[in-house]
């Protein structure tokens, strides 16, 4: 896929996350700060798809901050995971679509929501991909307000101690942790550093540059007896500017109305008008 | 043959058994230097909730993880873990306490699991195992291992007073002694306490049962309904929290099957115990055999008087 083709799947994923924002809403701005970087790795880096979905050989994605679950199942309906119609059960008890992943869903490796959960068991699952002397890649999505948990200080100390260089794990830096900016609260600049100190091969890439993803990507010092993260700097709301950067802007639950005028904004036509309630917390 | 023994028989067999610890080595303290289990061995260091992490990460790729920690902090410090990780994806994760409720004897409050029954019980799908010694726990531990549910385990390295039933099976207890006037129901350490208190009642020619409550998860109901039907009084003996324990398994089990009896528990009602060397503590707490006994005694002689009672005013 180019770069063009990626950003036209990129725009169609944050398409089905504002539709996914009414009706109960979600966790919109969370989402949208993730979008491109589901759009890459699907695309470029990792070796999974519907084919290969029981394959022990495959690739593996852990998403950890599980309110971001509009931006993967987003794009698992337009690369084949689930059928599209699926995503009209949003919050339907008739379907498994709800707020956070579950393993109800193809290609959910792991269910989350609760933070600081999924660092370790990825753990557990590339220990077990070196043990069978398998290549394939384990990567874990954190958020960076999730960072604030003292179990992803554990798992990054023991990933260490255990090398383990098929071990990929990626920060949704946006910047915010539900309606707090994130450095306003429990600074924590730098990531990068603080997980070179642990014993990580550690780089910062611009989160929604595919360009630029694709290098970092490429170079990865995979297998070099140290585990790696990935500090993906990323904007909250992204392709919003309405919502984008906004602590207010968390979780949404927009009219109708308002989402089309959404899906207008996306389109990079005027500013939505939005009077839906802010600030809220789910 | 031990506990360190048994796994290793069990984990040489099937390549799929990985030992975990969160640096508790004190069971499997050999296990690091075989050559052969040493890539299957995994001391995640000092980090309860990791381990329990780790281990579902295994547990998705087919392994079968047995993770060792002391009772309280596996149960309670890695507890959402264990809910959340094991429990709602229901992975076969053996858990192995150690030193739960008196065994814990010098520690303190700090290392004091006497919740964990309750605490574990209540995740959907969780196993829950007290053997009443060393030689209980080892003849259970097979079946515990090859079970695809996940498990917790209070382990005991206590030596046995009595040759228990060989044939174990999950969701039964075993009955040692059946009695129509007092019928006894324990589990792990307290079992010895609980057998020489029934010998001393029995001296007294009081007709007394024993039951070794060793599965606590799923239950064995029958044998609950069967004793509360033919003895005149149950006294469950638990260290533990008199909430949520044997004594509460025990009433959902009278109360789902709406059956009446007179049971009493001889537990931690609502306080920690005083730490100590494990005789004294038992000593006092009242959980040695003559304790036990001369306490059993008190309430059927209640229950006598309040008979007595009840028959005059009629």
């Amino acid at each position: 896929m180019t770069h063009n083709e990626l950003k036209e799947l990129a725009l169609k994923v944050r398409e089905n996350i504002v539709r996914l924002s009414t009706d109960g809403g979600c966790f919109t701005g969370a989402s949208l700060s993730c979008a491109d970087l589901f759009v890459f790795l699907y695309s470029r880096f990792l070796s999974v798809s519907p084919e290969n979905l029981e394959d022990p050989n495959r690739d593996y994605l852990f998403l950890s901050k599980g309110h971001d679950v509009p931006a993967l199942y987003g794009l698992f309906a337009e690369i084949g995971f689930i059928e599209k119609s699926r995503l009209d059960n949003h919050l339907k008890t008739s379907d498994s679509i709800y707020w956070h992943p579950n393993t109800k869903i193809p290609g959910v490796e792991f269910h989350s929501g609760s933070l600081g959960h999924l660092p370790s068991v990825a753990m557990g699952v590339a220990l077990d991909c070196k043990w069978k002397n398998q290549t394939n890649k384990v990567v874990v999505v954190t958020g960076d307000g999730e960072l604030n948990e003292g179990s992803v200080w554990e798992a990054a100390l023991v990933a260490a101690a255990y090398k383990l260089d098929n071990l990929i794990w990626i920060v949704d830096r946006n910047y915010f942790q539900a309606n707090v900016a994130t450095e306003e609260l429990i600074p924590l600049n730098s990531i990068k550093e603080k997980f070179e100190t642990f014993g990580w091969n550690a780089v910062d890439v611009d989160g929604h540059d595919f360009e630029k993803l694709d290098d970092t990507f490429s170079t990865l010092p995979l297998g070099n007896k140290k585990p790696t993260i990935v500090v993906a700097h990323t904007v909250r709301g992204k392709g919003l500017p309405s919502i984008e950067r906004r602590a207010d802007r968390w979780f949404c639950n927009f009219t109708h109305e308002e989402v089309n005028a959404l899906l207008e904004e996306l389109h990079e036509n005027k500013m939505a008008e939005l009077n839906s309630e802010t600030l809220v917390v789910r | 043959m031990n506990y360190e023994q048994s796994i290793t028989e069990l984990a040489l067999a099937d390549e799929r058994y990985v030992i975990m610890t969160a640096e508790n080595r004190a069971l499997i303290r050999n296990i690091p230097n075989n050559p052969l289990l040493v890539n299957r061995f995994i001391d995640t260091g000092i980090t309860e909730q990791t381990m329990i992490g780790m281990a579902a990460g295994l547990a998705l790729r087919g392994r079968v993880p047995i993770v060792h920690a002391l009772a309280a902090f596996l149960t309670m410090r890695a507890f959402e873990f264990i809910r959340t990780d094991v429990g709602i994806a229901n992975l076969p994760v053996k858990l192995t306490g150690f030193i739960p409720g008196f065994l814990s004897d010098g520690n303190g409050p700090t290392h004091q699991a006497i919740e964990d029954v309750s605490i574990m019980r209540g995740i959907p799908g969780m196993h829950v195992f007290a053997p009443a010694d060393e030689e209980d726990m080892l003849l259970m531990l097979p079946e515990i291992w090859h079970s695809k549910a996940p498990s917790y385990t209070r382990a005991n390295l206590i030596k046995p007073l009595y040759q228990h039933d060989k044939n174990f099976t999950i969701g039964k207890s075993e009955v040692v002694a059946e009695g129509t006037t007092v019928t006894f129901l324990t589990y792990g350490m307290l079992f010895n306490q609980v057998f020489e208190a029934r010998q001393l009642l029995e001296q007294q020619g009081l007709s007394v049962g024993l039951v070794n409550m060793r599965c606590l998860k799923p239950v064995d109901e029958e044998v609950i309904l069967k004793v509360a039907r033919e003895s005149d009084l149950i006294v469950t003996v638990e260290d533990h929290f008199k909430i949520g324990g044997l004594f509460s398994i025990v009433a959902e089990v009278l109360l789902n099957h709406q059956q009446l009896a007179n049971v009493q528990s001889l537990s931690l009602n609502e306080r920690w115990f005083k730490p100590g060397r494990l005789a004294d503590v038992l000593g006092n707490e009242g959980f040695t055999p003559e304790k036990i006994a001369v306490q059993t005694m008190n309430m059927l002689e209640t229950r006598q008087h309040v008979n007595t009672l009840t028959t005059s005013t009629h």
